[in-house]
């Protein structure tokens, strides 16, 4: 896949920092995504990776630093601080989809997924629950779309919740390790699905440890340590010529799965 | 020892003004008190501090005092300044406003219980809080809140018997005329036992049939 290296950056973080009860998790990161961009971020745990994702739209506040997408600048207006509204509207710029699903237990999938059209863009029924089946066919679920979460299986629900986050129109998609929580045979239909995703040119910023989605989907390899990007590049030059010693001891414990 | 009869038989028809004022009043202080739960457990939830610290402080209030000098305050103090109502108004007040407390903290506690992922769910398709509460966090907390629910609306409609400390002719009350003009205590505090404990078990009963009308999943 060829990314469009001229487009200006759709989304610009720059020197966040995080600290949770004193202890520092991210340390100034300044990280540019361009439109159409698939990312993905690899580390140790601890690295930091599902902190910055978060402090990206702001579920976790970052304690410093800008985020800039599509014009807005996250918890600002104008030179003011954001209201709850406003932050609300800039955080849909972000779609999200979490290590754990989420979805909502007390809806079935179709409902799962127009109820942001619904209550947040006030879409009358007909035309939200029209623009949820398009999305959940989208992600070949069509023929789940009246089940409740508790019906469907991991891969399903995943997926689901990747169609409740397009539902929103965003304009990069955020996901926190998509896979982790899944049984190892249903890791492979969500990763199709986010393939599919990158090569239709949604901006994506991955969290994974999924190292041949990285190899293979990813137009640029983040690599965190220690709360900051340590190296970063094109998947190929920085799988086979890592530069940085802890990039380089990752790897190496990575290898036979790789 | 003589169990005597015929004061029951006299005393049942007596009786029966007394349960429908009981269950009139348990009624209406239940659902007061059910209003009064829901609004004061969801301003505890609120973002703004000075309405949770109210909040707290009547919570605390309520937990601290013995429901009878609640009665008595509402009933004998508000008078004093300016605030009259009448022993029947009084009494349904005094337990709304004492239930309400109990059932606030059961409001906040069930939709504090939700998991953590799902307000994140909602906020990241861009809900406000108040969105999120209403359509993701209130409708998962119904069901379990109707157990703790009916435990206090149970103890409401018992704790309606110390309203006779203020003249409201209700179950109790009309239990203690009936005494005082027959002395039988024996027979006649016994019937009230009777009647509460019918009383409860329909409630009980109800609540089981709803809690299992309501979605599972």
């Amino acid at each position: 896949m060829v990314s469009p290296p001229m487009l200006p950056p759709i989304l610009a973080a720059q020197g966040i920092r995080k600290a949770f009860a004193g202890r520092s998790v991210l340390n100034g990161i300044d990280l540019e995504v361009r439109q159409g961009e698939a990312v993905t971020i690899i580390g140790a745990s601890g690295s930091g990776k599902t902190t910055l994702l978060r402090c990206l739209n702001w579920l976790e506040r970052p304690d410093a630093g800008d985020i800039r997408i599509a014009g807005a600048t996250m918890g600002r207006s104008g030179s003011l601080v954001a209201g709850e509204r406003e932050l609300a509207r800039q955080r849909r710029l972000f779609g999200f989809v979490f290590q754990r699903f989420n979805l909502f237990p007390h809806l079935t999938a179709l409902q799962n997924v127009a109820l942001g059209p619904r209550r947040v863009l006030g879409q009358p029924r007909a035309q939200a629950e029209a623009r949820a089946e398009q999305e959940l066919r989208r992600v070949q679920l069509g023929d789940h779309m009246h089940k409740p979460p508790s019906q469907l299986s991991g891969g399903q629900q995943q997926r689901v919740a990747i169609a409740r986050a397009l539902a929103m129109d965003p304009k990069v998609m955020l996901f926190d390790e998509p896979t982790s929580a899944l049984d190892p045979e249903l890791v492979q239909e969500v990763l199709d699905t986010m393939r599919a995703l990158a090569a239709e040119g949604m901006t994506m910023l991955v969290v994974t440890h999924e190292m041949r989605f990285a190899r293979h989907v990813a137009d640029r390899v983040v690599f965190m340590a220690d709360g900051l990007i340590a190296e970063q590049g094109a998947p190929e030059a920085l799988f086979n010529a890592p530069t940085d010693p802890r990039l380089q001891r990752f790897l190496r414990h990575l290898e036979p799965t790789a | 020892m003589i169990f005597d009869w015929n004061v029951v038989w006299y005393a049942v028809p007596l009786l029966a003004h007394g349960v429908v004022m009981t269950l009139q009043v348990s009624v209406v202080a239940g659902v007061l008190a059910l209003a009064i739960g829901l609004l004061a457990g969801l301003a505890s939830l609120s973002s703004f501090r000075p309405l949770r610290w109210l909040m707290r402080g009547y919570v605390d209030f309520i937990r601290g005092t013995p429901l009878l000098i609640q009665i008595f305050l509402v009933f004998f103090a508000l008078p004093v300044v300016g605030v009259r109502l009448p022993e029947y108004w009084a009494g349904v007040a005094a337990l709304a406003l004492n239930s309400g407390a109990y059932i606030s903290e059961i409001v906040r506690g069930s939709v504090g219980s939700v998991e953590k992922g799902q307000s994140e769910a909602a906020l990241s398709i861009g809900m406000t809080r108040t969105g999120v509460l209403w359509w993701v966090l209130l409708p998962q907390a119904w069901r379990p809140m109707v157990p703790p629910l009916t435990n206090d609306l149970i103890t409401l409609t018992k704790n309606s018997s110390l309203l006779s400390a203020i003249s409201v002719y209700e179950l109790t009350r009309a239990g203690q005329a009936i005494i005082a003009t027959h002395f039988a205590p024996f027979e006649i505090y016994l019937l009230l036992a009777l009647y509460y404990y019918l009383l409860i078990s329909v409630l009980s009963w109800a609540s089981r049939r709803l809690e299992r009308s309501l979605p599972q999943w």
